[in-house]
């Protein structure tokens, strides 16, 4: 089996690919350990860096409810859905969300939706989030933004407006689509990109729960200050993802 | 005939500690403001839309309204209509219990006020994402709880809403953060029964 990324094994490439590897994907928390194992649950992944690391653009008190908390609370609904599913228990998070989550029993697919988007849209958040970051990307995925965009300001204004038209809750999105394309836009609430076959690569949270105690109610704000903590590596590394 | 920003019937801190004055302060001079903005930018080319009440906006799912701006009044002019409702239902030394007609109804729909908060909370609680949780008078006057989503109201679909709890996390993180639950049980100490009562009696 192929590890193709780092958070798409599955049990069985689990068994026969290197511990190492396995052991990243399993603290990322996007699959679940075999059954055999104690404790049979998707896990919170411990933050990269300290909670006022992102400071002052995000305040440390919001990155330890947002993931503590928030984060957390998915976590723990997800897996009780996955308990009363136990053949759902061997996919992992990308196949239960693919599709529109199409594999997931009608009576709990929208709780999929809902808990397993929100893992799966706060592990990448964190992980494209980093202290000392922010600037611009290079190589490919530069290019790839001017040749789209025009310039790298005309595609942060992009994903800001995407973000500020999001009305009530939702995520603004960088994905790469089927066809290797880059494109910008928001779903509601924890809709992932991931439910309609694109590759997220940046996600702005812009849920109130994602700003609120140090902005408000001033979304647009939160907006241009994220750009200064964006982990152009992380990004880097997911868009030349196969 | 522009829509206007309605002034609070009591202080910022009138709600304290359930509600939290900063939270009043923006959730009333921000928000709410930002709807009403909103609403007047989005029928601004209309000016036959500008004569009609919010109601008349809202009804049929905002069937009198363009397509092209279909979505913006029912995002704003739902925020408006749903926040002019909530400041009103809400008061200070309120709290308690309905009384005559409405008690009665609630006892009759809910087995009483506790019945009756358990599936505001219910609502307000599954409500994922940003919404409201409702208490409506139907078309055929019956009480009704349940949520919507985002600013959608009740008027959307001919029912009269007549107390609403806002689930949006801007009405409750700066006090509650993360704990949904306990802004929905505080909230109770703040209810203006008479108000309700009024606009359930209401024609």
């Amino acid at each position: 089996m192929v590890i193709t990324k780092f958070n798409a094994l599955n049990r069985r490439s689990f068994l026969v690919t290197g511990m190492a590897a396995s052991a990243a994907a399993l603290t990322a928390g996007l699959i679940r350990p075999s059954a055999a194992l104690a404790d049979a649950k998707y896990e919170l992944p411990k933050l990269a860096y300290a909670v006022d690391a992102l400071e002052p653009h995000i305040d440390k008190q919001t990155m330890e409810i947002h993931h503590d908390k928030h984060h957390a609370a998915y976590i723990g609904n997800l897996n009780k859905i996955l308990d009363a599913n136990p053949d759902l228990q061997k996919l992992t998070l990308e196949q239960l969300l693919a599709n529109k989550a199409e594999k997931v029993p009608e009576k709990d697919r929208q709780a999929v939706i809902n808990n397993g988007g929100g893992h799966h849209n706060h592990t990448l958040f964190w992980s494209i989030l980093g202290p000392g970051a922010g600037g611009e990307p290079k190589g490919e995925l530069a290019a790839a933004i001017t040749s789209t965009f025009g310039d790298f300001t005309k595609f942060t204004e992009k994903m800001n407006e995407a973000g500020t038209k999001r009305f009530g809750s939702g995520w603004a999105w960088l994905v790469k689509t089927a066809d290797g394309k880059l494109d910008v836009y928001s779903t509601p609430n924890q809709d992932s990109p991931v439910m309609e076959g694109k590759t997220p690569l940046v996600g702005l949270d812009v849920w109130e729960h994602a700003y609120y105690l140090k902005y408000q109610n001033k979304r647009a704000d939160y907006l241009k200050a994220i750009w200064n903590v964006i982990n152009w590596a992380e990004v880097d590394k997911r868009f030349a993802a196969k | 005939m522009a829509f206007t920003l309605p002034s609070l019937p009591y202080a910022h801190d009138a709600l304290e500690p359930h509600i939290d004055k900063l939270t009043m302060e923006i959730h009333h001079g921000k928000h709410h403001n930002a709807y009403v903005t909103n609403l007047n930018k989005a029928l601004e080319a209309h000016p036959d839309l500008q004569s009609l009440t919010i109601e008349e906006l809202l009804a049929n799912k905002a069937a009198k309204v363009p397509e092209a701006i279909r979505q913006a009044v029912i995002n704003n002019g739902g925020g408006h209509a749903n926040h002019s409702l909530f400041w009103t239902v809400l008061g200070p030394n309120a709290g308690g219990e309905p009384s005559g007609a409405l008690s009665d109804a609630v006892k009759s729909s809910f087995g009483g006020l506790a019945g009756l908060k358990e599936k505001m909370v219910d609502a307000g609680t599954k409500r994922f994402g940003s919404g409201w949780s409702w208490l409506v008078k139907t078309a055929d006057g019956k009480l009704e709880v349940y949520a919507t989503l985002n600013q959608d109201s009740p008027i959307m679909e001919g029912k009269t809403p007549i107390f609403g709890i806002d689930v949006w996390e801007h009405a409750y993180y700066l006090k509650y953060q993360n704990r949904r639950p306990d802004y929905l049980a505080a909230i109770w100490n703040v209810v203006n029964w008479s108000e309700v009562g009024r606009r359930f009696s209401a024609k």
